[in-house]
């Protein structure tokens, strides 16, 4: 197994073998969170800076989590704390923190490539939390995860994601890792929130969600922004939930083994509906659990631990 | 001071000239130009100093028809010094700039200081274009009277669409009266808006807004039906894509009074200069597709794109190094146009003729710049010297503008301006130091 990078700025370009590293590095690391003591020494003395430009309680907990279990030292950064506040740049931001020498910035940002800024301009490894409308690689790495876990495999796995894919960075992450471990994709939603060249990234597409539940092995449901009715791109919400929302009455043609995965957080009744976000298909709150245990694997593979300081 | 340049390849288009020849020049004019070898009168022009040339181009000052020089306003980005010190080094004699500056080029007093500062600089010749409207806000006209007596060549709100087709329609009509060109940025900004690169495969996995190329054709179409309706000359500005190319050559063969001009960006460069979040390679309109840049070469080599300039878009790095999303638009390019034009030669896409024109006929005839675009007896000796074949990597350290960015730093290119006059006088000298200019 090998994982020779530095940073982990998005899902394109990383192989099918360092992604199954990662999950395979995962897997093995789960079991920490569910000891008593929830802890190991591997990476004691490291630092990890969480630095959250935009609003995110889930990622940054689960980040935060993740470095704890090993042991590393975590700061956490926010705009509203931030200088960013008074006017200062994003690299300035970016060369201060350098100065105090951290091994690990995850790095969440409002606007696409910004992480990708920063791993130009600074040392320290950089983690992508999630950037615009860009790639939110760990979001996708942990639904891969779960994917594997409770499917067996992901290879010809058919799964559909719905909802908004035109501003979704874990639509896009998704895409490109599921087809990179071999897995068939197809999107679903209003036409308006397709992106034109979609197809260009080796995906079907459909206007109606029926056809895409009824092909699914997986339901992947999107979160659709309130404010994207002001943008004209769906007449309101009550049409919303109605054509393109997941429903009781949308699921009887899926299959029986199906699985319904939402990154959260959920408008529920909006595009889920709360029935099906509790039951029996659902595995949502298995991906946020996962979702520790990966960005853990993460940690551990870039700041380049050592196997054996895992062991109890 | 006299001079004889001596043994060149003069390339006039306006002229059809593709000749050795010598050219004369004395008091900032030209006196004579002799095809070689004829015998030369060494006692009439003994007292010439020589210019060697042999091997060299010569041709018409190039002219640079889209400039911003962002002075006043923005001088930490460009001056009308820096600016006319990079159009010199690029061989531009002359450059025509936009009137986005701070205030806005749309009074006499703007127009009168860019004249005033041009002079001083004494370097390229510098013609102001105005605005449509006052403060570039698409609200209501300029006094194009006004503006003309300053001084201006044409009106733009370049950087800005006219976005109100009534206002554009108006403009169009009063300008008639001024004979001033209307030069159009074709944007739909309900459209563009909040796009940052082309609206494609790239902008589709990179998670950036896209700007469809519709946001451009569609204001193209519009304004070429307002031309036929107006018969002012239009001008359609930085021509992007493969419909708009179409557009244009539409119009031409209708007859309308329309021309157009494109970038060297857009002819060598696609989207996929964005992957990375390169900001170097955010532009408005945007890098477009393949399909995209060669319509746009076939329309420079069958004549539906009349001009190639720079859209030198000086930016500070204030503006560069963030992220994409706030990145300025736009790159600086008076110095590497020349040398991105004599590529498509070397690709066998124009006629070294052909390229030329595209910078001195093209925008001399649309301007209609007296003593620009051509070289005859009598007339300003405006002209600049091309080294053909002189190799270079592009350097955006060795620019003369103020301002770097620039997608082509490292670029390996072939021919150059070796020296740069206006009227007479060099302002631009990379000859050989034997020359002993």
């Amino acid at each position: 197994m090998k994982f020779n990078r530095h940073h982990l700025l998005g899902i394109k370009g990383l192989t099918r073998e360092e992604i199954e590293t990662i999950l395979t590095t995962a897997e093995s690391l789960k079991e920490i969170s569910f000891r008593d003591i929830k802890k190991v020494p591997t990476l004691r003395g490291k630092t990890v800076v969480n630095f959250f430009h935009e609003p995110s309680t889930r990622t940054r907990t689960s980040f935060e989590i993740a470095a704890k279990r090993l042991s590393a030292d975590t700061v956490g950064l926010s705009s509203s704390t931030s200088s960013l506040v008074k006017g200062e740049t994003l690299t300035d931001t970016a060369r201060n923190l350098e100065a105090m020498n951290p091994d690990v910035i995850v790095i969440r940002h409002s606007m696409a490539g910004a992480p990708h800024l920063l791993s130009r301009m600074i040392k320290p490894s950089i983690i992508n939390a999630g950037d615009g409308m860009h790639e939110h690689p760990t979001q996708a790495l942990l639904d891969l995860m779960t994917i594997r876990e409770k499917k067996g495999r992901i290879e010809g796995q058919q799964i559909a994601i719905i909802g908004d894919i035109a501003h979704s960075r874990v639509a896009r992450s998704n895409i490109i890792g599921l087809k990179t471990m071999g897995a068939q994709v197809m999107v679903a939603g209003p036409p308006t929130m397709i992106p034109p060249f979609i197809d260009s990234m080796g995906v079907g597409v459909t206007y109606r969600i029926e056809e895409a539940v009824a092909w699914a092995d997986v339901i992947m449901m999107l979160r659709v922004q309130l404010e994207r009715q002001k943008q004209m791109l769906f007449p309101s919400l009550r049409e919303y939930s109605r054509f393109f929302g997941l429903n009781p009455e949308a699921m009887k043609k899926a299959k029986r083994d199906v699985i319904i995965m939402h990154p959260g957080p959920i408008n529920r009744g909006v595009e889920l509906h709360p029935e099906l976000a509790d039951g029996p298909y659902s595995v949502i709150l298995d991906q946020v659990t996962n979702g520790v245990a990966i960005r853990m694997a993460l940690l551990y593979l870039l700041l380049g631990g050592k196997k054996s300081e895992m062991a109890d | 001071m006299k001079w004889l340049i001596r043994g060149g390849r003069v390339i006039d288009p306006q002229n059809q000239v593709d000749d050795l020849m010598d050219i004369y020049i004395h008091q900032g004019k030209i006196l004579d130009l002799q095809p070689v070898p004829p015998k030369r009168n060494a006692t009439t022009f003994s007292d010439f100093r020589v210019i060697p040339a042999e091997g060299l181009v010569i041709t018409p000052g190039l002219i640079d028809m889209h400039t911003h020089l962002r002075e006043p306003g923005y001088e930490y980005k460009e001056t009308i010094l820096t600016g006319t010190q990079a159009a010199v080094a690029g061989g531009f004699t002359a450059v025509a700039c936009m009137a986005n500056t701070l205030p806005v080029n749309d009074t006499q007093a703007v127009t009168e200081y860019i004249l005033h500062k041009a002079r001083e600089a004494r370097l390229a010749r510098v013609f102001p274009i105005g605005a449509i409207s006052p403060g570039l806000k698409g609200e209501a006209l300029a006094e194009y009277g006004e503006l003309k007596n300053a001084g201006v060549v044409a009106l733009s709100d370049d950087g800005h669409p006219v976005m109100n087709s009534q206002l554009m329609r108006r403009a169009m009509e009063y300008a008639r009266a001024f004979e001033l060109p209307i030069i159009s940025h074709c944007e739909d900004l309900f459209l563009s808006r909040p796009g940052v690169m082309h609206e494609g495969p790239t902008s589709t996995w990179l998670g950036l807004h896209g700007i469809p190329s519709a946001a451009e054709e569609t204001m193209v179409y519009r304004d070429i039906q307002i031309c036929q309706m107006t018969q002012n000359p239009l001008h359609i500005a930085h021509v992007s894509t493969a419909a708009s190319v179409q557009l244009v050559r539409d119009a031409k063969k209708k007859g309308l009074p329309v021309s157009a001009e494109t970038a060297p960006h857009y002819f060598s460069l696609t989207e996929e200069a964005v992957i990375g979040f390169d900001t170097q390679a955010k532009m408005n309109p945007p890098l477009r597709t393949k399909e995209d840049l060669w319509a746009v070469q076939k329309g420079l080599k069958d004549g539906t794109i009349d001009v190639i300039a720079s859209d030198h878009a000086p930016h500070s790095p204030l503006e560069k190094e963030v992220e994409f999303d706030l990145a300025a638009m736009g790159i600086v390019g008076l110095e590497t146009t020349l040398p991105l034009t004599l590529n498509l030669m070397h690709l066998g896409i124009l006629t070294f003729p052909q390229a030329i024109a595209k910078l001195t006929q093209g925008p001399a005839r649309i301007l209609k710049l007296n003593g620009f675009g051509g070289l005859q007896r009598s007339g300003p000796a405006h002209l600049t010297i091309i080294d053909p074949e002189l190799e270079f990597q592009v350097d955006i350290h060795s620019f003369r503008s103020k301002s770097k960015n620039s997608p082509f730093h490292g670029w390996k290119l072939k021919g150059q301006a070796v020296l740069t006059m206006v009227e007479g006088r060099i302002v631009y000298n990379q000859m050989a130091p034997t020359s002993d200019l």
